[in-house]
């Protein structure tokens, strides 16, 4: 491996007995490149090329005076749940009425997947409520409502948060699950485990 | 008398130009680079389309693992200083120099502040295996969550761009997330930063046709 290009002056060496050996000046650079590639490889190996991203989250003040509260309409509302094994629920509107869940195509169960998932949900509540027009006549804003249940992961809460960056949409809020919300839950996926065995 | 001679190919290649690029990926990735933070668990921060980089200083990150354990990091060897001394007088843990030297220079901390002393005694091999890395308590009786920011945030000392930075896993459950928030919010602090990953933003969606209506509009500004 380590040898010094001697090609040119060995071929004519019995017509040049005299003189004298010419050093090559060329030197090896093979060590040299191994080192050389070592190094990327410790290099690339402990070190990070891309720095993490960060997504904001601003959250309400807690307030109990009913002014500063903001009041969502029924109409414009959607309500999400997350429920485990990345699963999502929602319905329309916000279920002040306990009798909803009556009509069986009001509560929904979908999934976070590209396609015929929660994001076209999204899309299609968002282009109904902007048909819908306000007091002042200006079309009005689809207002989320997230709610998580206690076995959703952080990787759900996160995704659906990028749902609303994906779809632009302006207003949603994280609010606490409630009892209501949680039996549809267990009665959604109870009656899914039922259908499928 | 001439006479032909064949020019014999030598088997030698010269490798000074495949040195030359070695070397050059070499300080591309010394420069281009750093290194891995030391962190005590490992954290797979779920992904988003968000695109604004955490920033490298005045922030204060919470580490969340799988299982719902915080960790607390801050950045700036002062600042860390200043915390752990306050932190020793206000809760008299009686830390030696040696232990608030190992908050200083250390990574990330998570345990509850009466085992404070000795988590820091120990060095960050030893600690994994003590069974002490039980991360800082956030719920409601005992939230010393909160205590942790608080004093992170005087040690920063109104620095006005400080950040909080909430680097959890993707398997972390909800209702920590909740419980983390909850503490902020109960501070007063509404603003929070999610690390995450970068993603593609999905063809065809709002956010990708704003994105691609924006890049023209700017020009025309």
């Amino acid at each position: 491996m380590a040898e010094m290009d001697t090609s040119s002056s060995g071929a004519g060496k019995k017509h040049q007995g005299t003189k004298s050996k010419k050093l090559s000046t060329r030197v090896d650079m093979t060590p040299m490149v191994d080192l050389g590639f070592l190094l990327i490889t410790f290099f690339m190996l402990t070190t990070t090329m891309s720095k993490p991203k960060t997504m904001d989250l601003i959250m309400p003040k807690d307030t109990k005076d009913e002014k500063e509260q903001n009041k969502v309409k029924e109409s414009t509302a959607l309500t999400i749940l997350l429920g485990k094994n990345n699963r999502v629920y929602y319905y329309a509107g916000l279920a002040q009425d306990p009798n909803a869940s009556a009509n069986p195509d009001f509560f929904k169960a979908t999934s976070f997947a590209n396609k015929n998932g929660i994001r076209d949900v999204l899309i299609k509540k968002r282009d109904e409520v902007a048909q819908l027009r306000n007091a002042k006549g200006e079309p009005e804003d689809v207002v989320v409502i997230i709610k998580a249940n206690d076995d959703a992961t952080y990787k759900n809460f996160v995704d659906i948060l990028d749902e609303m960056a994906i779809n632009r949409i302006q207003r949603y809020a994280a609010v606490d699950i409630s009892d209501q919300d949680k039996q549809w839950i267990r009665q959604t996926e109870t009656a899914n485990t039922g259908g499928a065995q | 008398m001439p006479k032909v001679k064949m020019a014999r190919k030598s088997t030698t290649i010269d490798m000074t130009a495949m040195c030359d690029v070695a070397f050059l990926l070499l300080t591309f990735f010394m420069l281009a680079t750093k290194f891995k933070p030391e962190e005590p668990v490992t954290v797979v921060t779920p992904s988003s389309i968000n695109t604004k980089l955490l920033p490298d200083s005045d922030v204060i990150m919470f580490t969340v693992d799988t299982k719902g354990r915080i960790f607390f990091s801050m950045d700036g060897q002062p600042k860390r200083k200043k915390m752990i001394e306050d932190l020793n007088s206000q809760f008299k843990l009686g830390l030696d120099q040696k232990a608030m030297n190992n908050f200083i220079v250390g990574a990330s901390v998570g345990t509850e502040i009466k085992n404070l002393k000795a988590y820091l005694d120990m060095k960050a091999e030893e600690r994994k295996a003590s069974g002490l890395e039980t991360g800082i308590p956030s719920d409601s009786a005992n939230n010393e969550l909160s205590t942790w920011v608080n004093y992170a945030r005087t040690a920063q000392g109104g620095n006005p761009r400080l950040q909080y930075c909430i680097k959890a896993d993707n398997g972390t459950p909800y209702p920590k997330i909740k419980e983390i928030m909850q503490t902020f919010k109960d501070l007063k602090i509404q603003k929070l930063n999610l690390v995450t990953s970068l993603e593609s933003i999905p063809p065809g969606t709002a956010a990708a046709l704003a994105n691609a209506g924006t890049a023209p509009a700017k020009k025309s500004e």
